[in-house]
């Protein structure tokens, strides 16, 4: 019964798994296969200065745009929670920026942060707050950011929503409890709200992680990498230089490169926020 | 310790009102208990004085004072929920002392007050456990700790007992008597069980759809129910009742709609040959004797003390509980008076009619 | 209990009007505002002619004044987009009915069958779907070339299983789990074979999850973009995201009402599909998360 998923997961998934950390370790590139060079691609990555600025930019982008979903989602979580007319309607409509294909709300993005049409520029001008439109793709750090909302601003619906179910599982008379004992609304988050909920964010947040370090529609839509390498991230890196630059191998090292950082994610995030005793059975 | 006053409450939710003017008084130091089927608002009523659901409207005074809008932490009220409610990453230690310390009280105050009442409940060895760790019983004591350890003016329970076995259920109920006497505490408790009502309280209050209908002690209740309802519902096995017709005449005799005569030693201050419900305790059925009428067996259950059982008499079921031992099989037939005090009803209202 | 209500709605009355409007609606309406405006934003560009969409001093950008319908006429008959629409909901139907097939047979099997190891096989799959598409494309593309699959529905057909099989056994698995093992137990004693149980027993009464699993690999289906950029070359055989980037652009020139456009009625398949399903499909969301 098992067979069907275990002949795809076999042949497209795990073989190709292990083909690229083999293709990783050689100067395969297209057209022509590769001879085998041992660490030689990893060596000279580690010695390319676009490189090691690619996985500073990845590292950055992760932990701004995990820890900004994180906040912003579990307020969103919080505001949800709450006694409010039309609940599952709103919650239908929070969901659509994860809903719709991440591609498709780049580009609406890529509009929205134009230099000569930006409609953001538009309303701070007219505001008075600014005094020339913004350039939020053309400078590097310009670039960063607004690609740190682009993902933010995708990636809320997903953890509110998570973490929404989450806070519904958690008895109301916890809270009549803590209020009783005196505890007010800072202090019932802090010590029921929190502990109640952390099994569940250390999951949504190693998910949120994961999918975030990993990231190439938003960036490849919207800016492709640049300006000057500044947004570019490990697999559009890894794309344009095996793919549009050709050469396999190194694309290949590229994407392995990613792969112990993503193990110290997931460890961190799991393991940190892991079941603490108190959750585990009734054991003397 | 404080008195409670309700005064002519009312709540609705929404267009719904499901209090309708209920008004109790609780005195400093009383063991009072709401008692009712469930929906009749006990716990509403509960929650209200905690400050948990808003007073529509009427009064609501803790010693004297007008709280109707006051925060429930600052009602000095101190709360046993029906699930524990206990915070599941502390100790046994730290849920009791987290209000003391959310007061910001010295460390040894702290140590010294939950010490005391680990004390009374029998906790101390288990002040390092997690509430995931202990049993159901053990769980309501360390709730009943967290509530003593704040030393408020008034002690709410809300069905504690209804999610342990019946053999808990019996030990925690002294328990928690011998405590209230011990702490002298004012004390509000919501229970549907009318044995536990019976055995704990000071003073019952019977609720039943939002209405008070009646408030007594626990003797009061039993031997003069107000009406049909509080007569029904007070008491186990619950009394019979027995719609006849009252015959005039030397000896008052009830007329049942067959025809058949039972004679009775008491009669309400009806006029004769108005309809009345007549209700008789099952206790209060003798075998046999003088002016006793005929009925047949339907089913018999002896349990070792005593022996249950269900006569058709006149055409209805009667329910007799006798201390004796019976031999008889269903369908036997089984003469029956009845002695013990009587109680007379009005078919139409429900409410209980004085004896002549 | 009849007449108890949530603690948050009692507790409530405590708290002034003007209060809640600052700790609740206002900051939710900003977050409705900022998560709703950018499909406002497509939408008022696909409908505003050029004249008004390059001109704020005269037009205020945001209502439309002339609302015309040239950008998405352009769109649908001047481009290759409705090839795009056709290809990308074939893929995600064909490769969505693949993975479901495959995934309930395996749920199955871990769930029912019992056999040693299957933990350990739950416990595979759900570590395979931690593995990021953006580390395996470069090896799939170079398994695809060789397959002479290149620049073919089937190349994306046959891949996206790769990870719509892991999250669909993941949460099939769950939905087995709630359905009491007795009822099959008793099939088995009457005489049926275990597919027959699955069939008739276990599948009738799994439908809501498998309609769950169905909705959310419609929607990863859809929204997938690093294998169909990688495996397909040519104009007609891409689907709506590869193309919208790669096509819609002329020089340096950005047709920015049917960028729009194609944004807008990309999205909408997935949004309508959606919006019929919402609670099936949140109860993927969360049952993915809850493990």
């Amino acid at each position: 019964m098992i067979a069907p998923a275990a002949a795809f997961l076999l042949i497209f998934l795990a073989y190709p798994l292990c083909l690229g950390f083999w293709l990783g370790m050689t100067d395969a590139k297209i057209g022509e296969p590769g001879r085998f060079i041992g660490f030689a691609n990893f060596v000279s990555l580690a010695h390319d200065s676009v490189f090691r600025l690619v996985v500073f930019n990845t590292i950055l982008y992760t932990a701004v745009a995990s820890v900004l979903k994180f906040a912003l989602g579990l307020y969103l979580a919080l505001l949800l929670n709450r006694r409010l007319p039309l609940k599952a309607l709103i919650r239908a409509i929070v969901l659509l920026p994860f809903v719709t294909p991440t591609v498709l709300s780049a580009i609406a993005f890529w509009w929205i942060y134009d230099p000569q049409f930006s409609i953001i520029s538009w309303s701070l001008i007219k505001l008075g707050l600014i005094h020339q439109y913004i350039d939020f793709l053309g400078q590097p750090w310009n670039a960063r950011w607004s690609l740190i909302a682009a993902n933010v601003w995708r990636g809320i619906p997903f953890v509110a929503i998570t973490l929404l179910a989450g806070l519904q599982t958690i008895s109301p008379s916890l809270y009549e409890a803590a209020t009783l004992d005196g505890a007010g609304p800072w202090q019932r988050f802090r010590f029921v709200t929190l502990p109640m909920l952390s099994p569940i964010i250390a999951v949504v947040m190693t998910f949120s992680v994961l999918l975030t370090f990993t990231d190439f529609q938003l960036v490849y839509a919207i800016t492709r990498g640049g300006p000057i390498n500044a947004t570019h991230l490990m697999a559009t890196l890894s794309y344009e230089r095996a793919i549009t630059g050709g050469r396999l191998g190194e694309g290949a090292a590229i994407a392995d490169a990613m792969v112990p950082f993503l193990l110290a994610a997931i460890l961190f995030s799991y393991f940190g926020l892991q079941r603490r005793r108190w959750q585990q059975g009734a054991r003397d | 310790m404080a008195s409670v006053e309700v005064s002519n409450v009312r709540k609705s939710f929404g267009a719904l009102e499901v209090i309708h003017g209920v008004s109790i008084s609780v005195a400093d130091g009383e063991f009072v208990i709401l008692v009712g089927p469930s929906g009749c608002g006990k716990s509403t009523l509960l929650r209200m004085v905690a400050g948990l659901e808003s007073v529509t409207s009427g009064e609501l005074r803790i010693d004297g004072r007008v709280v109707n809008n006051v925060a429930p932490k600052e009602r000095d009220i101190a709360m046993v929920f029906q699930n524990y409610a206990l915070y599941p990453q502390m100790t046994v230690a730290k849920n009791m002392s987290f209000s003391l310390e959310l007061a910001r009280r010295p460390k040894d105050e702290i140590a010294d007050k939950v010490g005391k009442a680990a004390d009374i409940l029998g906790l101390k060895p288990l002040l390092e456990r997690y509430p995931r760790q202990l049993s159901g019983g053990q769980r309501q004591r360390v709730a009943m700790g967290r509530a003593i350890v704040r030393d408020p003016a008034v002690f709410l329970f809300d069905e504690p007992l209804s999610n342990l076995d019946a053999k808990l259920r019996v030990q925690m109920r002294a328990e928690i008597k011998a405590l209230q006497q011990r702490l002298a505490s004012t004390t509000i408790y919501v229970t549907h069980d009318q044995i536990e009502a019976m055995t704990m309280a000071d003073k019952i209050v019977v609720l039943h759809d939002g209405v008070v209908e009646q408030i007594g002690t626990p003797l009061e209740l039993y031997d003069r129910p107000a009406n049909l309802f509080v007569a029904g519902f007070i008491g186990s096995p619950a009394m019979n009742f027995i719609k006849a017709r009252l015959d005039g005449g030397a000896a008052p005799t009830l007329v049942a709609a067959s025809g058949v005569e039972i004679p009775l030693h008491a009669a309400p201050r009806v006029a004769p040959g108005s309809e009345v419900v007549v209700g008789v305790r099952p206790e209060h059925v003798r075998l046999g004797g003088e002016h006793a009428t005929p009925a047949r067996i339907m089913v018999i259950e002896p349990t070792g003390y005593e022996t249950q059982v269900i006569a058709s008499l006149a055409g209805q079921d009667v329910v007799c509980v006798f201390r004796e031992r019976l031999s008889g099989r269903p369908g036997d037939p089984i003469p029956l008076a009845f002695e013990g005090p009587l109680h007379f009803f009005d078919p139409q209202t429900g409410e209980a009619i004085a004896a002549a | 209990m009849a007449l108890s209500s949530d603690a948050s709605e009692g507790m409530d009355y405590l708290e002034r009007l003007p209060r809640r409007v600052v700790t609740l609606y206002l900051p939710l309406a900003i977050f409705l505002f900022v998560l709703l405006f950018p499909f406002y934003w497509m939408t008022t560009t696909t409908l505003k002619p050029d004249d008004e969409l390059y001109d704020y001093a005269r037009f205020n950008p945001f209502w439309v004044h002339h609302p015309t319908l040239d950008h998405i006429h352009k769109l649908f008959f001047e481009t290759s987009y409705p090839f795009w629409l056709i290809n990308t909901m074939l893929i995600a139907v064909a490769s969505t009915v693949i993975s479901l097939i495959c995934s309930v047979c395996a749920a199955y099997g871990i769930e029912r069958l019992r056999f040693s190891g299957a933990r350990y096989v739950g416990l595979a799959i759900f570590l395979a779907y931690l593995v990021p598409p953006s580390i395996l494309f470069i090896p799939l593309a170079a398994i695809i070339f060789k397959l002479v699959l290149f620049d073919s529905d089937w190349a994306l057909i046959l891949t996206y299983p790769t990870f719509l099989i892991p999250f669909c056994t993941w949460l099939l698995m769950g939905y087995f789990r709630t359905i009491p093992y007795e009822l099959e137990e008793c099939a088995l004693i009457d005489g049926a074979t275990r597919l027959q149980i699955l069939w008739k027993i276990t599948l009738p009464l799994a439908v809501p999850g498998l309609i769950s699993a169905g909705i959310f690999a419609f929607t990863l289906s859809w929204n997938e973009f690093i294998y169909a950029l990688t495996f397909i070359s040519s104009t007609e055989n891409k689907t709506v995201p590869v193309g919208a980037i790669t096509e819609l652009v002329e020089g340096d020139v950005y047709h920015w009402g049917s960028l729009m456009a194609a944004a807008l009625f990309g999205s909408l398949p997935v949004v309508i599909m959606y919006s019929f399903f919402v609670e099936y499909y949140v109860s993927s969301l969360t049952g993915a998360v809850k493990e």
